[in-house]
């Protein structure tokens, strides 16, 4: 198959105003101003098209349709005088019971040895609508609990088979510091209840990892007259997780995850960033060296909020601000890239990807932080990210440019494979009807 | 809080700590430990240079004319609860020592400009009280405009926070105990069963203990070992018995305190504070020979049962049997005018002024173990100083300037000026809000 007379945004090299990529057996076979195209190949004329990259969603629970959106942010009140007083809570949930867990032992909200390798459902419906709005693939992580489980790049393919949407597994380990449910502060609850206790799990967690390690090598090398481990899968899923997603909105935050991870001795890349147009936190990324993912949820105003409650001037700040972030951290030569946070409305994503845009950031920029900057983060920019011969036959072609306020993708190559835009739905929420089915012309 | 306002402390916190020299001139100086006097103090490298009628003014001094007006040491509030993001309650379990403040300071959070408007430089910052053994806790300067670490006390020994009575026993217990059908009730449920906790507690880290001696032994014997498993959770509790960290213990009743008492002596540990500890009035020779301070309210009580017996004259009784005796907020709002909480001494107890002053400077400064650093006006301690405008232990007194470690963090001048263009700048913002709403078409949020 081959593209031809097209636009075409390479993103590791200079754009090609006028090319063709030649897609032979799901790989780029070639590209250039002067390829020839092949006799045996199906041809689509790309006059007055754009062939990009497929954009990669760098945070996503894309074809894992059970997981649940990340947990929201929930910060307990703290009392004043009342601080000492414990007013005694109704038992929130009446499972509580059973499943409290008593201390890191218990190894509580752990799903660390979860792969999304071996989740993923080709039926998700979101990985449609994703692929309209010109998405090929996504990293797709279990999202609850503290350890959720270890995330797999995927092409969002329509696929028979989930294993046929594996690019790379496993990932890096999705930790969340939230803990949905129970009682403020955990009075009567499960361990963790607060976020102190939350990061003191995550240290003790992989303290038990490292001495687990030293206690199954030397079990392995001599195993006579030793006491055999006990097998820890919790520990087992921390280990074999080369990398940590840790959140981090706020500056404070950001500060803090940054610690923690030298701490852990661990590469993390940090997720959220909704604080990241503030010049301090590009500062510590940058000294850092951490990648950061930024959500394309941007803050704004509750909409049922009490129109009595004002509220601060660094919340209104942030919901200003929070789109610049992007223009500030490439400016600061942070590494980053977008995550759709939620997101899965084609219209949704561009528009907010363009919001970042009207902030200062560059459509190249925009689509890097969309393609190869993810494909880099994770370390697939070997087979993913832009377009060059030998990768991985994925790509968005469009009518104009992609972010315009009236973006048309055309066609959408993952693995090679054709897929034409479904329509959008209105209103209804799902899978919109499909103009052309989702039909797979190779 | 305000971008002029972390704009204006950022200024302060960037220049060179101490750099320049700074004299407050003209000043009532309330020193606590050399009396009080009219004249002058420099301020070098951060630290006091000198105290005097007579000065020695450099020559590039930055002067504040304090004509008029009152210096006292910089306030130390020994139970504060600000500063933390989330929970101050690890409250799932009755041992929640793995947790630590340390992790979850929020160096933004409006109360620490707040309490430093209210003359407080220092504060202990403590884990709640829902656990017999709480959390691990540390002290902090006011350094509003740093980041995390940079508000850490340097130096300062970290704490852990005890807690006795109905707090703990209630927390996770509806019903006292009586709850299990509904939700698993959290051991323990009464007064006995605290004490137990606690000893539990000490017997499992006396035995951690002794692994990790054994083992640090052998190593040094040039044996090559596994380390031992590191628990968070004992950790904190080895520490205490080798004095390396200071016990907080919150309580009311007399009964409690001397059982906590009597555990420490078991275990060979000491209670560096009691905190609240209203019925202090009546243990006061027991606690003094322990060599425990007390941190209490003035006059808050019967809020509850086990706080009804309480007396205003608490921390003046106590201090006259040799306890180190500090007043304490554990409140955001309170912890703004501790002066005044000071004063009620004072009046009920007729302690000197001196020594009501150092009931929320050089006694938590005593209590925390950083008195060779802060809690009075004296060379070569850190320039941590008050500027009131009128007497300071007086409701009408209002905080003028603070300072910290020499450098500016809060000016009531700046502060009022500021004001305006705060407002503008936060109506500025409403305005464009608004203006962009009705152009937006509602949106559902799949998912999100």
């Amino acid at each position: 198959m081959a593209v031809r007379n097209a636009r075409i945004v390479t993103v590791s090299g200079p754009v090609i105003d006028q090319g063709t990529v030649v897609l032979r057996h799901g790989l780029i076979e070639a590209v250039g101003a002067n390829v020839p195209v092949p006799p045996d190949a199906m041809v689509v004329d790309g006059e007055g098209l754009t062939v990009y990259p497929g954009l990669i969603d760098g945070l996503s629970t894309w074809g894992l349709p059970g997981a649940a959106p990340a947990a929201p942010t929930a910060t307990a009140g703290r009392g004043g005088r009342g601080q000492t007083t414990v007013t005694t809570t109704a038992p929130a949930t009446p499972a509580a019971t059973s499943t409290r867990a008593r201390g890191p032992e218990d190894r509580p909200a752990t799903t660390s040895w979860l792969k999304a390798a071996d989740e993923i459902s080709p039926t998700d419906r979101r990985i449609e609508t994703a692929r309209s709005a010109g998405f090929t693939t996504a990293v797709t992580f279990p999202t609850s609990g503290i350890f959720a489980g270890q995330g797999a790049v995927i092409d969002l393919l329509s696929a028979q088979k989930p294993g046929e949407m594996v690019v790379a597994s496993p990932a890096g380990q999705y930790i969340s510091l939230t803990r949905g449910g129970g009682f403020g502060g955990g009075v009567g609850g499960s361990f963790p209840g607060s976020l102190m206790g939350v990061i003191a799990y995550v240290r003790q967690i992989y303290l038990d990892a490292e001495h687990y390690k030293l206690v199954k090598e030397a079990y392995a090398r001599d195993p006579r007259g030793m006491t055999r481990p006990e097998y820890d899968r919790a520990l087992e899923g921390v280990l074999e997780s080369k990398q940590i997603l840790l959140p981090a909105n706020r500056l404070v935050e950001i500060d803090r995850m940054l610690r923690f991870a030298a701490e852990l001795k661990q590469r993390a890349i940090l997720y959220g960033a909704r604080e990241g147009y503030r010049p301090e936190a590009a500062d510590l990324l940058k000294k850092a060296g951490a990648p950061v993912l930024v959500s394309l949820h941007w803050p704004e105003a509750p909409r049922d909020a009490n129109p009595e409650d004002v509220d601060s001037l660094r919340t209104l700040e942030t919901r200003d601000k929070a789109p610049s972030a992007p223009a500030l951290l490439q400016k600061a030569g942070v590494q980053f890239a977008f995550y759709s946070d939620g997101l899965d409305q084609p219209r949704d994503l561009q528009r907010a990807v363009k919001k970042a845009i009207d902030a200062g950031l560059s459509r190249a920029d925009a689509v890097r932080a969309l393609t190869l900057s993810p494909a880099e983060i994770y370390g697939v920019a070997d087979r993913l990210g832009s377009i060059e011969t030998g990768k991985i036959a994925n790509l968005v072609v469009t009518k104009g440019e992609l972010f315009d306020d009236q973006p048309r993708v055309q066609f959408i190559f993952v693995d090679g494979r054709k897929y034409t835009p479904a329509a959008e739905t209105p209103a209804a929420g799902g899978r919109g009807p499909v103009a052309e089915g989702p039909g797979v012309d190779q | 809080m305000t971008k002029i306002k972390i704009l204006l402390a950022a200024s302060i916190a960037l220049a060179p700590l101490g750099a320049e020299t700074t004299v407050i001139r003209n000043a009532t100086i309330m020193t606590v430990t050399k009396g009080t006097l009219k004249g002058s103090i420099v301020v070098r490298d951060g630290k006091i240079a000198e105290v005097g009628e007579k000065v020695m003014e450099p020559a590039d001094a930055k002067i504040i004319d304090a004509g008029g007006q009152y210096v006292i040491p910089g306030i130390i509030d020994c139970h504060s609860h600000i500063a933390v993001d989330g929970s101050v309650n690890e409250g799932s379990v009755s041992v929640s020592s793995m947790v630590d403040i340390k992790d979850v300071i929020n160096p933004e959070d409006i109360a620490i400009y707040r309490a430093l408007a209210g003359g407080v430089t220092t504060a202990n910052i403590l884990h709640g009280s829902a656990n017999a053994i709480g959390g691990q806790t540390l002290v902090l300067k006011m350094r509003w405009g740093k980041d995390a670490q940079g508000m850490i006390f340097e130096g300062a020994l970290p704490g852990i926070k005890f807690a006795l009575g109905e707090n703990p026993k209630r927390a996770g217990n509806p019903q006292g105990g009586r709850g299990a059908t509904t939700v698993e009730a959290r051991y323990p449920a009464t007064r006995m069963g605290i004490e137990d906790t606690i000893r539990e507690a000490f017997n499992e880290a006396k035995a951690y203990k002794a692994e990790w001696d054994a083992y640090n032994a052998k190593v040094a014997g040039g044996e090559h070992l596994i380390p031992p498993r590191k628990d968070l959770k004992l950790e904190p509790l080895k520490e205490v018995l080798e004095g390396k960290r200071y016990i907080h213990a919150h309580c009311y009743r007399a009964d409690e305190i001397l059982m906590l008492m009597r555990v420490a002596d078991d275990f060979g540990f000491k209670i560096r504070t009691f905190q609240h500890v209203l019925e202090g009035y009546k243990v006061a020779k027991e606690i003094a020979a322990h060599g425990a301070g007390a941190s209490t309210f003035s006059d808050w009580w019967a809020f509850k049962v086990e706080a009804l017996d309480a007396i205003p004259y608490n921390a003046a009784i106590m201090q006259k049997y040799g306890v180190v005796v500090s007043m304490n907020s554990d409140d955001a709002e309170l912890m703004r005018h501790l002066n005044t909480e000071a004063a009620k001494a004072m009046r009920y107890g007729g302690v000197s002024e001196t020594e009501a002053l150092a009931m929320v400077t050089l006694n938590p400064a005593k209590q925390l173990g950083i008195d060779n650093r802060v809690g009075s006006i004296e060379t070569g301690k850190d320039a941590d100083l008050v500027i009131y405008d009128k007497y300071p232990l007086s409701d009408f007194a209002k905080v003028e300037k603070v300072l910290i470690d020499g450098n500016l963090y809060f000016d009531r001048d700046q502060d009022v000026t500021g004001r305006a263009a705060r407002q503008a700048e936060k109506q500025k913002l409403l305005d464009k809000e608004k203006q962009n709403q009705p152009r937006q078409q509602p949106q559902r949020r799949p998912g999100a």
